[in-house]
């Protein structure tokens, strides 16, 4: 038996075997603490944007200041946590364990990913501090005003193409793993749905990131010589732009959710003591998941000006991709049913999924539908649902996948009671700062502005209050990982009874997670 | 068992037995290679250091990846092309007068012959020809030095006549124009950047190659770097008729 990962003996010692890691699940802690130290940044930006907004006319900073923070929240919380957020932290500590491999199939161009992401998120932080202060673009970077405005956007969007160079790095590397480095008898049909989850990601981020390097690319070129490309004075066109930016971003949602639907896959047959139920249509749906999602961008742009033909099939097309969102839900579902439940931490996280994507997934096809769109647009019900969707589907599977694969990751067991409080108070934070904005939105209260009419300051002195509970559940969930850590009691190589590859190795594993070569004789749920 | 089983004259190098990216056993190359002076068959051991292996599908599978975003990344500007065109379609026309033939054809000779080079060397490596492999690796890097000092003269007499991104005269004229000569810049300018990117890795592999780094036992580096200069040559394939040929 092999010392552990930690104890491994790289080229470099200390601190440098961290940095100049080519041991994936090294890199994939590394990707772990730098997106979670992102996510503790974004939550207290939210916080305060929570408190600025607590009741109408209270003003706890300028009104300038209010547009950089909502900025810098969308910014940090979009870019530098979840898009990198599942797949290169737990998809890389992961996934090749799941195959059966020793490592990713180029541990070089994977620690070179981190150092772009690191290196881009370092010059976004910069950008705050120099040149015209920090972005108030919003996260979106909208023609014309990301080329008018003052402040720092060049340096900003600059760091955000690099992590971009670096999230399509990390698809190519995942995609060329799971073709060239399964183990032998690990055909497609045996592959855990996590990993077909980050095969379906990876073809996402190696598809979708490159037009959004061009397209932030025209950004810099635009400020700094003026083409005019989208500049109707010079006969450019915005709305390009606008097109060109969610021919990425919408995509990008599926970046966000569709890894976290495979942590969900994995987790709930393990609990409910069951083989997953539909197999092949929960690891079809990732990838119609994938196709579907790369045309249905139009649907951001509604109210932008578009024929109505083209508003008409964007409409369908959105609708469309309901029906493999669905079919997981179902499968889920059905999955659990007569199965021996097992109500342990990842597993209630993994139902927490369920119930607030479905909430945040029904409230999209509101927005998918033209007719209500027109009236929702821009209001507090895009912000409520993206966050049940982005928070409630991808965060909450996040922290599901970090508390079923913590022993693992850490070869120690966290409070398990601990654990479920946290999820509780976290829950309930979390409706009841997210579900009062589908009410104030769909009484008309925009999006992104930083003061309102009194009329809505019941909702929002909710919200508020809900920001507060939320923040306390995040506290007990981190004080609980963390804690574990040292105090943890010592987990043991399958303390789920999981059947896929990554309980069959020690906890932590071996440098090269397998004393040999596994050999896969069956599939991945197969319990007896 | 049999190393090998089948046609000889079907092969002049050949590898067999791949060696598994991990596993505890020793694993043996053999070289197959047919000459004048008959069949030689080198035996070389690797010991597993797995990161080393050679995954010789694994790492282009990799190349084509990353040649995919390669030409996305160039999509987003031919999609702002082809909306500009098909709203400014005669200013379009008007602007592409400007463009000299001669300049665009000769860069485009220029650039296909450097691309045969390029596979040439790859074919010289394999044959286990490194001085051959080198001198056309020189030879390519050479063009490409070529196409960017053309397209430097190019440049510099458009800009001398006025013609740059928001100079004062060109935002006299139409719309179309002010695109055109925008999209001009950005799509051969980023198309140049290319370039030189690619003259650089080709640079770096001349040193591989004279350190033995790069053989006819492992050219994948030299392949896939023949890979990415080919896909430069492809999008001025495209750029060279949108912009030239087109009046």
């Amino acid at each position: 038996m092999e010392a552990s990962f930690y104890a491994a003996k790289g080229r470099y010692p200390g601190i440098l075997g961290w940095i100049f890691a080519t041991d994936h699940k090294r890199i994939g802690l590394l990707y772990l603490m730098s997106t979670l130290s992102f996510f503790f940044i974004g939550v207290l930006l939210g916080l305060t944007l929570r408190l600025e907004l607590m009741r109408s006319g209270m003003h706890l900073y300028s009104a300038q200041t209010y547009n950089a923070i909502f900025t810098l929240h969308g910014v940090i919380m979009i870019f530098f946590f979840i898009i990198p957020g599942i797949p290169a932290s737990l998809g890389n500590f992961i996934m090749p364990l799941q195959l059966g491999a020793p490592d990713v199939a180029f541990p070089k161009i994977n620690i070179l990913s981190w150092w772009l992401f690191m290196t881009g998120a370092l010059l976004a932080i910069t950008s705050l501090f120099t040149g015209g202060g920090a972005p108030d673009t919003g996260w979106t970077f909208y023609i014309p005003y990301s080329v008018r405005t003052g402040t720092n956007i060049s340096l900003a969007v600059f760091g955000v193409f690099l992590i971009g160079l670096s999230s399509t790095l990390t698809g190519m590397n995942f995609l060329t793993t799971i073709h060239r480095l399964r183990a032998p008898g690990m055909t497609w049909k045996r592959l855990p749905l996590f990993t077909w989850a980050i095969y379906a990601t990876g073809w996402v981020q190696l598809l979708a990131t490159p037009v959004l390097a061009i397209t932030l690319l025209l950004i810099i070129i635009e400020r700094f010589m003026g083409v005019g490309f989208f500049d109707p004075a010079k006969g450019g066109d915005p709305i390009l732009f606008q097109h060109m930016f969610w021919i990425y971003s919408h995509p990008a949602v599926y970046i966000m959710i569709i890894p976290a639907m495979g942590v969900i896959s994995d987790i709930i047959p393990v609990f409910a003591r069951k083989t997953i139920f539909g197999y092949a249509a929960i690891a079809v749906s990732s990838l119609a998941i994938a196709f579907f999602g790369y045309l249905v961008w139009g649907h951001h742009m509604f109210t932008s000006g578009m024929s109505d033909t083209a508003r008409i099939i964007f409409s369908l097309l959105t609708f469309l991709v309901a029906v493999p969102s669905g079919v997981k839900v179902f499968n889920w579902v059905a999955s659990m049913y007569r199965g021996s439940i097992k109500v342990d931490a990842p597993f209630l996280y993994a139902l927490g999924f369920i119930f607030l994507f479905s909430i945040g997934g029904l409230t999209g096809l509101a927005q998918g539908a033209l007719s209500t769109d027109l009236h929702i647009h821009g209001t507090y019900f895009i912000v409520g649902h993206f966050h049940y969707v982005i928070f409630g589907g991808a965060v909450f599977g996040m922290f599901a996948g970090l508390h079923y694969w913590y022993p693992k990751m850490f070869g120690r067991m966290y409070e398990e009671h601990l654990a479920k409080l946290a999820f509780v108070v976290l829950f309930i934070g979390f409706n009841v700062l997210y579900f009062p904005m589908f009410i104030s939105g769909y009484l008309g209260m925009p999006r992104r502005y930083y003061d309102y009419l009194p009329e809505f300051n019941g909702p929002n002195l909710v919200s508020t209050i809900g920001s507060w509970i939320l923040a306390m559940g995040l506290f007990i969930l981190f004080y609980n990982l963390f804690h574990s850590l040292i105090a943890g009691k010592k987990a043991s190589s399958n303390p789920w009874g999981g059947a896929t590859l990554e309980w069959q190795t020690t906890s932590p594993p071996p440098h090269e997670n397998f004393d040999k070569t596994p050999e896969v004789t069956k599939g991945p749920y197969t319990y007896h | 068992m049999p190393l090998w089983q089948g046609n000889p004259l079907e092969l002049l190098h050949t590898r067999l037995n791949r060696c598994p990216t991990s596993s505890s056993s020793k694993c043996i190359y053999y070289i197959i290679s047919i000459s004048d002076s008959g069949l030689t068959i080198t035996m070389t051991e690797i010991s597993p250091t797995p990161h080393k292996s050679i995954d010789y599908t694994g790492a282009k599978l990799g190349m084509w990846l990353f040649l995919f975003t390669e030409i996305i990344l160039f999509g987003g500007m031919f999609l702002g092309y082809s909306e500009y065109r098909q709203v400014n379609t005669s200013d379009f026309h008007d602007a592409a007068k400007e463009m000299s033939l001669f300049f665009g054809a000769l860069n485009t000779i220029i650039l296909l012959t450097s691309s045969l080079t390029m596979a040439l060397s790859i074919s010289a490596i394999k044959q286990g020809a490194k001085v051959r492999s080198m001198l056309l690796q020189a030879t390519t890097i050479i063009l490409g030095a070529a196409f960017l000092g053309n397209k430097f003269i190019e440049w510099r007499e458009h800009i001398l006549h006025g013609f740059y991104p928001d100079s004062p005269e060109l935002l006299t004229m139409s719309h179309g124009k002010i695109l055109y000569f925008g999209l001009y810049y950005v799509m051969t300018g980023i198309h140049g950047l290319h370039v030189l990117i690619g003259m650089g890795v080709i640079c770096f592999m001349f040193v591989l190659t004279q350190l033995n780094k790069v053989s006819s036992t492992d050219y994948i580096k030299l392949e896939n770097t023949g890979l990415f200069w080919h896909l430069v040559d492809i999008i001025w394939i495209y750029l060279f008729p949108l912009f030239y040929l087109i009046k």
